[in-house]
């Protein structure tokens, strides 16, 4: 059911809006939309010498469950590379259920998301932003 | 005489259906409504009693297939009020405003021009913006005003005399507004130009006298108009279907085919190359009849009646603000609202909740969206089987996302 999508745990994290807002002098800033439900996210980083996020910063215009997801990356992002963020993809699938195998914080929040196949996009869309920065 | 929604809503079987524990509560009428019994007799009588191709057979279940198929263009044709035989099936709405860009279209020049709206669906932009690509037409757009209307005091600037079609939405898809099809057809005439109107909100809504709106293309789907889905109707004037070009060759669309070349048969036949959706076809036509024979003028009191409830309604929440008309006059039942702090899709997720069905973001209308500055709305879109139980569950879930959301 709906209303147990909306748990606490990712009204929370939606909330604490954690990396929120646009970065001065970003290193990289990728954009993605998507077109079925017109949500919109733009990543900023700021890497350091060795593809390390340094800084994070997320403008998103978009629905709870993406503006949550984009919380809880920004929450573990940095310190990551490229692959880093790829593990943090692999644990979000798995909390859709997309994948299988334990998932770990932040991302073990979207488990209810797992029933709404046609929300999951929302979760995965700040992670693929991001992907696109680094790449 | 009051409108017995009871009576109606015991056609459609899927609204006494208990999903999750929860009700039906179905106001997505406008992505797609729910289907009468007799729409559905209609298709399993085909199905089990005369299903085969049509036009070409000459055995029984062929003939009785043909004229079934031929029965509910009839149908579909007493429904718009015109003639039969000018009423094209094709496989939507979006495919009969394709048609009419392709062909038409193809007769058109580069510096020809075509007048739209910044409101309309994608449907009705898509296609012409492939034909600007095709053929170096020019298009233009009609802006909009804050209540979401159509701003027509901007005709006399955008039309000219090379504007050769104005295609516009009958009825929004996103405010519900009802387009003063008169000022347009009027304006229109006095530089030559051509008037199509994209039919789909407008045509579940009741019967339609083409001939007295004086416009010379209409499209609307099946599935939005209680019949099948993959089904739509384009009429067109006979003298303007048989002056264009076929749009997809095929079978059943020949006057005569040879090696060296082939002649077109006359439309409607031309537009319908192949075998068409016979069982969709006769479906649309139960509706059609279905949609004939209700009281409109009780319906649409009923359906305006659910809308003063919904505004009085959303006005009592606190941060919702309603995308559209203000009042009841010259608008249909589609409502768009927003609810402040919270995105659309999770205030329809939250309905969700609630057993009400509706639908959020951008409508397909982007253009739209953009112009407002909106992440998009929750439109809450209605039909005459809805009741007031259907408005007062969606009130109840929006002040509970309002709550819990925010």
């Amino acid at each position: 059911m709906s209303d147990q999508l909306y748990q606490e745990r990712i009204v929370a994290l939606a909330k604490a809006k954690t990396g929120a807002g646009k970065l001065a002098d970003p290193t990289r800033t990728a954009r993605r939309d998507n077109p079925l439900c017109g949500d919109r996210v733009v990543i900023d980083v700021r890497l350091d010498g060795e593809g390390r996020i340094a800084e994070i910063g997320h403008q998103v215009r978009g629905c709870l469950l993406c503006q949550a997801s984009a919380s809880a990356l920004s929450s573990v992002a940095i310190g990551r590379d490229a692959a880093g963020i790829a593990e943090l993809r692999h644990d979000a699938e798995r909390a859709l259920g997309r994948e299988s195998g334990d998932t770990h914080e932040p991302f073990s929040a979207f488990a209810p998301v797992a029933a709404h196949k046609s929300r999951q996009e929302c979760v995965l869309l700040p992670l693929e932003a991001l992907k696109d920065a680094l790449s | 005489m009051s409108f017995d929604v009871a009576a109606v809503r015991g056609q459609f079987p899927i609204l006494s259906e208990i999903i999750d524990g929860l009700p039906v509560h179905y106001l997505d009428n406008g992505a797609s409504a729910q289907t009468p019994l007799t729409v559905l007799d209609a298709v399993r009588k085909y199905e089990t009693t005369g299903r085969a191709n049509v036009l070409r057979g000459v055995h029984r279940l062929a003939e009785r297939a043909t004229e079934s198929f031929e029965n509910a263009r009839a149908e579909v044709a007493v429904f718009l009020g015109v003639p039969t035989m000018e009423i094209v099936f094709t496989g939507g709405c979006t495919a009969a405003i394709n048609l009419v860009a392709y062909s038409y279209g193809s007769l058109l020049k580069p510096g020809d021009r075509i007048l739209l709206s910044e409101l309309e669906h994608h449907s009705n932009i898509v296609p012409w913006q492939l034909l600007r690509s095709r053929s170096g037409i020019e298009l233009d757009m009609l802006p909009v005003t804050t209540d979401g209307r159509i701003d027509l005091s901007a005709l006399p600037s955008l039309l000219t005399p090379n504007t050769k079609l104005v295609s516009l939405a009958h009825v929004s898809n996103v405010t519900g507004a009802l387009l003063d099809v008169r000022a347009v057809v009027e304006a229109a005439r006095a530089v030559g130009a051509k008037v199509m109107l994209d039919g789909a909100q407008r045509a579940p809504h009741g019967p339609l006298d083409l001939p007295s709106l004086g416009v010379d293309f209409y499209a609307f789907s099946g599935h939005k108009a209680y019949g099948p889905n993959g089904i739509g109707v384009l009429w067109g004037r006979p003298e303007l279907l048989d002056a264009m070009p076929p749009f997809m060759g095929g079978g059943s669309m020949i006057g005569r085919v040879t090696l060296a070349e082939t002649t077109w048969a006359p439309s409607p036949r031309r537009f319908e190359a192949g075998t068409p959706a016979i069982g969709q076809a006769i479906g649309l036509g139960a509706a059609c009849a279905w949609m004939q024979a209700l009281d409109w003028t009780a319906a649409h009191d009923h359906e305006m009646g659910l809308v003063q409830r919904l505004m009085d309604g959303l006005q009592k929440i606190d941060g919702t603000q309603i995308f559209g008309p203000a009042g009841l006059q010259n608008r249909y039942p589609v409502v768009s609202f927003m609810l402040d702090g919270v995105h659309p899709h999770d205030v329809a997720q939250m309905l969700d909740s609630f057993g009400v069905a509706v639908r959020a973001g951008h409508h397909c209308a982007q253009p739209l969206m953009d112009r407002f500055d909106l992440d998009g709305t929750t439109r809450v879109s209605m039909a005459p089987y809805n009741d007031n139980s259907d408005i007062d569950a969606l009130l109840a879930g929006v002040a509970h996302a309002a709550k819990t959301l925010r």
